[in-house]
């Protein structure tokens, strides 16, 4: 049963969180904000953790990078947890209809079997960097300071996971669901001379323990050189030979990639900004990873892109140093 | 042209997650998950890890987002028609408080928790449910936040609700248990959380508020409630799947989880206390007592359980029976504690009516009229008499589960439990057994725990602006600001809070249902319209 009251003369006493007034003025917060800012706990932690004892629970010096604000670090898309479900399944809907009308014609298990290797031998092989990735990702929500980081992380975290499924799914499409497919690309993975050079590089930074270190090598310099290779400079060079139909399936990822971006290169730009202390440390982390990780792939290119390999890195490092100087770092 | 054949739910889940994970070459196993070891749990074969919840990304955002859309039409209904006003009185808006100070930040841990293992578990199976498991938690900590954040806007002592929850004195019950956990060994936590507390227990956190919420017409916090069960589910589902895997790996991970069993069953169970008082003494109608919850999803719910459990070697908790000799006191005691302490909480107090103290005469036969009833009336006399009781001492609080020791002894409710250790010199105080021996097994880490009442003595609990030197310090009014809490409007007697007088003007209605208006206002309404 509904109460009638008199609504008209009821005020609210406070337009809202009185930790986000304080931040944000006396005006009603958004959602996202609601739950972003000012909620990890901060003080009076009970216990050092067994596993690390010289740390709080949550604990700024996790990462040598120094910022007055943690919270600084915003999500340019502004998830919240209803928001960004709401729009993860949206898409999933649309490509899961694109999957469908392929699947119906029997898409990429037509094409003639060198295609398929290649297909099993790149993007396939992909899934288990994209699972690397979600480590990664899974890490720096793990140990993250501040909820606007560790939320996106998260979120960050089951993206990565799901790029590794929708890869996996382009594997089923090869072999009709039998997932021989999942197994040659795995040992493409574990023992393809073309792929260990980055396969060392992910276990590399799985062993490292500043979260925004990792930050930067996974998603700007891994994810800004291995994704361009795959998806634009690979997906260009299969298409010119096999027609549209991978690209279709691929163009999930790429758009995806669109996504992430944005969130990595406001986290990654504002963290630069912040001093030139941080400038610098982040300069070093993109030039070391960068120098392995490019390095790392070199077999690989020219597995995926034979005589065009050359082209393709170089365009793939302008690209790169493009969007360096964007955020406010120095070129490699 | 192949149409290509269609696979199950879980052979799609199979597929899509099959062999994601390998043996690493370039680094050592122990340095990419270093926190596997230490904990004694020795794991032979993670492949007989069967994932409970088999939910492949792109299903659970679509499963999910349906839910998302559901809950948040309704929040936003609840919002534009005034619902906070349809609650049944102004003292169930007290209960709520509790909620956003307390609950959320368990939920928040849970959620960062669950992340940790996400990462540290050595398997991708485990990995994936637990990754699945700590976005759902952040899930339950942002909607319940936006669920209660309409309320925040009408009363009062919900505004700051983080801060509160990293000072206040009583919220360091709920906060010391999730840091315990959260600083433990990935196993631990996993047992602590998943097992204890949400297989074991969770039921008796979400059937009184969830239905204390329906039975009260809130029905912003009704939707998420039912909406959080679903992920709940299937928490509960991992949480045995954990236990049947560790036990089942190694005959020596027997005894640790044993031990595991015995303390988070009672550390969990020191939390519920303030479910206990939540059920009893703030819902203004009633769903059950605490008595009867206890009965039946712990004793006989959890009876079940470890009686399965024994073909593993598994015994019921340690100090269950104490849990079942203190279930027709621990209300009464905790509301007697926070009543006298009223001054020092986020919520206003009141004292039970003529109605409710008939309801506890028939649910609690055994003890409410020998022990609680004249201790009520007796207070009740001293209100009316315009010098109502209160405490002005800081009580003693337990090193472990860090509520007041007063708790009274399993066979003697007229006698106060009262356990002592000395470790390195110093004394440390305990409000059970179970408190005890918990501290006695892991003394270096309860010897850390920021407890509140001793940081005032040690005058920790000073905001930057306090002066100590200055004549009119006040160190209880200081301390009390300290911790979030609003001198003079945040705790007190109900009948006198800002809520009370604020929810009779708005609504006309009186404040409390079983003790009438509290202002001239209402009285006067309410007299017309008897007429
Ligand atoms: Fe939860
Ligand atoms: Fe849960
Ligand atoms: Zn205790």
């Amino acid at each position: 049963m509904a109460v009638e009251i008199k609504t008209a003369g009821v005020k609210p006493v406070r337009t809202a969180f009185e930790h986000l007034i304080a931040r944000f003025g006396d005006k009603p917060a958004t959602r996202y904000q609601e739950f972003a800012f000012d909620t990890q706990p901060k003080t009076n932690f009970h216990y050092r953790p067994l596993w690390d004892p010289d740390h709080e629970i949550y604990d700024k010096s996790k990462t040598a990078i120094v910022m007055a604000d943690w919270y600084a670090l915003k999500d340019p898309r502004q998830f919240y947890y209803g928001s960004y479900t709401i729009a993860r399944a949206k898409q999933q809907d649309a490509i899961d209809q694109q999957m469908a009308f392929l699947d119906e014609r029997g898409a990429l298990s037509e094409l003639p079997d060198q295609a398929k290797r290649l297909i099993t031998f790149s993007l396939v092989a992909l899934r288990h960097y994209e699972w690397g990735s979600n480590t990664n990702n899974n890490f720096i929500a793990a140990y993250g300071y501040g909820t606007t980081i560790t939320q996106a992380a998260t979120m960050a975290m089951c993206d990565r996971l799901a790029m590794a499924q929708h890869l996996s799914r382009i594997g089923l499409f090869l072999d009709d669901k039998t997932g021989v497919s999942l197994d040659e690309a795995k040992e493409f993975w574990m023992s393809h001379s073309a792929w260990q050079g980055l396969r060392r590089q992910v276990e590399n930074m799985f062993v490292v323990s500043d979260w925004f270190e990792l930050m930067v090598a996974q998603n700007l310099v891994a994810d800004g050189i291995v994704c361009p290779l795959i998806f634009q400079e690979f997906d260009r060079h299969f298409r010119s030979k096999h027609g549209n139909d991978l690209s279709s399936l691929t163009n999930y990822s790429v758009r995806w990639q669109k996504d992430f971006t944005r969130w990595v290169d406001a986290v990654i730009k504002t963290a630069a900004a912040e001093s030139a202390e941080n400038r610098e440390l982040i300069d070093t982390w993109v030039k070391n990873w960068h120098l392995h990780i490019n390095s790392a792939i070199d077999g690989l290119a020219s597995e995926l892109l034979g005589d065009e390999a050359t082209a393709s890195l170089t365009t793939i490092n302008n690209e790169f140093n493009v969007r360096l100087s964007k955020l406010g770092l120095s070129a490699i | 042209m192949t149409k290509a054949k269609k696979l199950s739910l879980k052979q799609n889940y199979t597929m899509l997650t099959k062999g994601l994970d390998w043996e690493p070459s370039y680094q050592k196993k122990e340095d990419i998950f270093p926190q596997l070891s230490f904990e004694g749990i020795k794991i032979h074969n993670w492949d007989n890890w069967e994932d409970p919840f088999r939910l492949t990304i792109d299903a659970y955002w679509k499963y999910q987002g349906e839910k998302e859309k559901k809950l948040y039409a309704i929040i936003d209904a609840f919002q534009q028609n005034n619902g906070q006003f349809n609650v049944t009185d102004a003292r169930y808006i007290q209960a709520l408080k509790i909620f956003i100070n307390a609950v959320v930040g368990l939920e928040y841990s849970a959620w960062r928790g669950f992340t940790r293992l996400g990462r540290e578990l050595g398997d991708a199976s485990p990995r994936i449910a637990t990754q699945m498991q700590a976005i759902d938690e952040m899930r339950h900590a942002t909607t319940q936040t936006h669920a209660i954040s309409h309320y925040n806007r009408f009363f009062e002592g919900m505004g700051n609700a983080p801060y509160q929850y990293d000072h206040a004195w009583y919220l360091s019950i709920p906060k010391s248990f999730f840091d315990d956990a959260c600083s433990a060994g990935p196993f631990e936590f996993i047992v602590a959380i998943s097992f204890a507390f949400e297989y074991v227990l969770t039921n008796l956190v979400f059937m009184p508020w969830m239905s204390g919420a329906a039975y009260n017409g809130d029905m912003s916090t009704v939707s998420f409630g039912f909406s959080a069960q679903s992920d709940e589910a299937r928490h509960m589902t991992l949480g045995l799947e954990v236990i049947k895997f560790l036990l089942e790996q190694d005959p020596d991970n027997v005894a640790i989880v044993q031990k595991w069993i015995d303390k988070w069953f009672w550390r969990a169970y020191r939390v519920l206390s303030l479910v206990a008082t939540m059920m009893d003494y703030m819902l203004p109608k009633r769903v059950m007592s605490w008595d009867e919850a206890w009965t039946i999803y712990y004793e006989e719910n959890g009876g079940a359980l470890f009686a399965d459990l024994a073909r593993y070697g598994i015994k019921p908790p340690r100090n269950a029976e104490v849990t079942i000799k203190e279930k027709g006191r621990l209300s009464h005691e905790m509301w007697s504690i926070f009543y006298a302490n009223r001054d020092v909480v986020g919520f206003p107090l009141w004292l039970p009516s003529q109605e409710e103290m008939a309801w506890f005469s028939e649910k609690y036969p055994d003890t409410f009229d020998k022990y609680y009833r004249p201790r009520f009336e007796y207070w009740q006399e001293l209100e009316d008499l315009g010098t109502p009781y209160t405490n002005s001492t800081l009580p003693q609080l337990c090193q472990v589960c860090q509520w007041p020791c007063l708790f009274t002894e399993a066979d003697d409710p007229t006698e106060f439990v009262h356990r002592e250790t000395e470790f390195d010199g110093e004394i440390f105080h305990f409000c059970s057994d179970g408190c005890h021996q918990i501290f006695e097994d892991e003394p270096k880490k309860y010897i850390q725990a920021w407890l509140p009442v001793h940081q005032i003595y040690m005058g920790n609990c000073l905001l930057p602006d306090a002066d100590p030197s200055s004549p009119d310090f006040n160190p209880m009014a200081e301390a009390i600001r300290y911790m979030g809490i609003k001198p003079g409007v945040d705790g007190g007697l109900f009948k006198d809070h800002s809520d009370a007088k604020n929810w009779e003007k708005w609504t006309e209605r009186p404040a409390n249902i079983h003790q009438g208006a509290s202002t001239d206002f209402v009285r006067k309404t309410s007299s017309q319209n008897s007429k």
